[in-house]
């Protein structure tokens, strides 16, 4: 069976699936983190995968490439979040993160 | 079976194995863990896409970056050894449902698209314009470059080879942001009095 763009959107939808029931369910921050993760990844493998299968050509990449680099920096920034959260609560839990104060 | 379809066949069970081992296990350093696997495969399967330069970003950028920095943060944000923190069984059941309906979702809708049907003639099938065989194995590095500096080499409808323009304000609006962002979350980040269980919470800024 020859490999078509059909399995790549396949692997890119598992990825962005599991990433959203990773954002839906997990109770540690740096958990939904990971959700995020799996989400642009599954993104990612889209682009790549269009870029190689139809006339998108290498914009496809470059856009894959601003998403990586924009991942990394909402990655620092939601880590730093975390860690405020965590010295002012003493836990990472989300679910106690319900007040809207301190 | 084509060593072509081999490799892709265990680069995806490699792949969604490990998002699915991500979404399945509580302990967070676990998670991290297959995050590391799944992403490493999703690297290979660039290199399998021919997309070297986006492949080995990948592995720099996000399995040597961003997954270090999110163990750095489950280290620094560690609870103490008798603590578990769990989701109850009904949220994990009512999320397993929607998470697959919409994957079926997805799959349906993706897979009942025509694509050939969509771009017309100019599919790549075409070795003229378009199929550059250095970019179609893999030496995409210097395209690539040439195109974040604003020359493009390529016209995208498959027509023969034309000077176009590029990305070069997406490419400095991106480059001025990563700064902006990483001093900002070094700002957030810095060292604060942690708040102490005994003590006024109001005392520590």
């Amino acid at each position: 069976m020859e490999i078509g763009l059909n399995h790549y959107l396949v692997v890119g939808a598992v990825l962005f699936v599991c990433g959203i029931i990773c954002m839906a369910t997990k109770r540690n921050a740096i958990g939904i983190l990971m959700g995020v993760e799996l989400v642009l990844n599954g993104a990612n493998i889209n682009f790549v995968a269009f870029s190689h299968y139809t006339p998108l050509g290498l914009d496809g990449q470059i856009v894959s490439l601003f998403v990586i680099v924009l991942a990394a920096a909402e990655a620092a920034v939601a880590l730093a979040i975390a860690l405020n959260f965590y010295n002012n609560h003493l836990t990472i839990d989300v679910d106690r993160g319900d007040e809207l104060h301190g | 079976m084509s060593g072509e379809q081999f490799f892709f066949w265990l680069l995806a069970l490699t792949t969604c194995g490990g998002a699915i081992a991500v979404v399945l296990n509580q302990n967070v350093v676990r998670m991290a863990f297959w995050l590391v696997v799944s992403l490493g495969s999703v690297a290979a399967i660039y290199f399998l896409l021919h997309a070297d330069f986006v492949g080995t970003t990948q592995l720099l950028i996000y399995v040597g970056g961003t997954v270090v920095l999110l163990i750095f943060g489950v280290m620094l944000t560690a609870s103490g050894p008798h603590v578990h923190i769990k989701t109850s069984p009904a949220d994990l059941v009512m999320a397993g449902g929607v998470g697959v309906l919409m994957l079926f979702l997805l799959i349906s809708t993706v897979t009942a698209v025509d694509w050939k049907a969509v771009h017309g003639d100019a599919y790549p099938q075409d070795t003229s314009g378009y199929n550059d065989p250095r970019i179609s194995h893999g030496n995409t590095a210097r395209p690539i470059g040439l195109k974040l500096l604003g020359v493009s080499l390529e016209d995208t409808k498959g027509n023969p080879k034309k000077l176009s323009t590029g990305y070069l304000l997406p490419f400095e609006i991106v480059s001025v942001h990563l700064l902006v962002v990483l001093i900002g979350a070094s700002y957030l980040a810095r060292a604060k009095r942690r708040a102490d269980a005994n003590t006024d919470v109001e005392s520590s800024r």
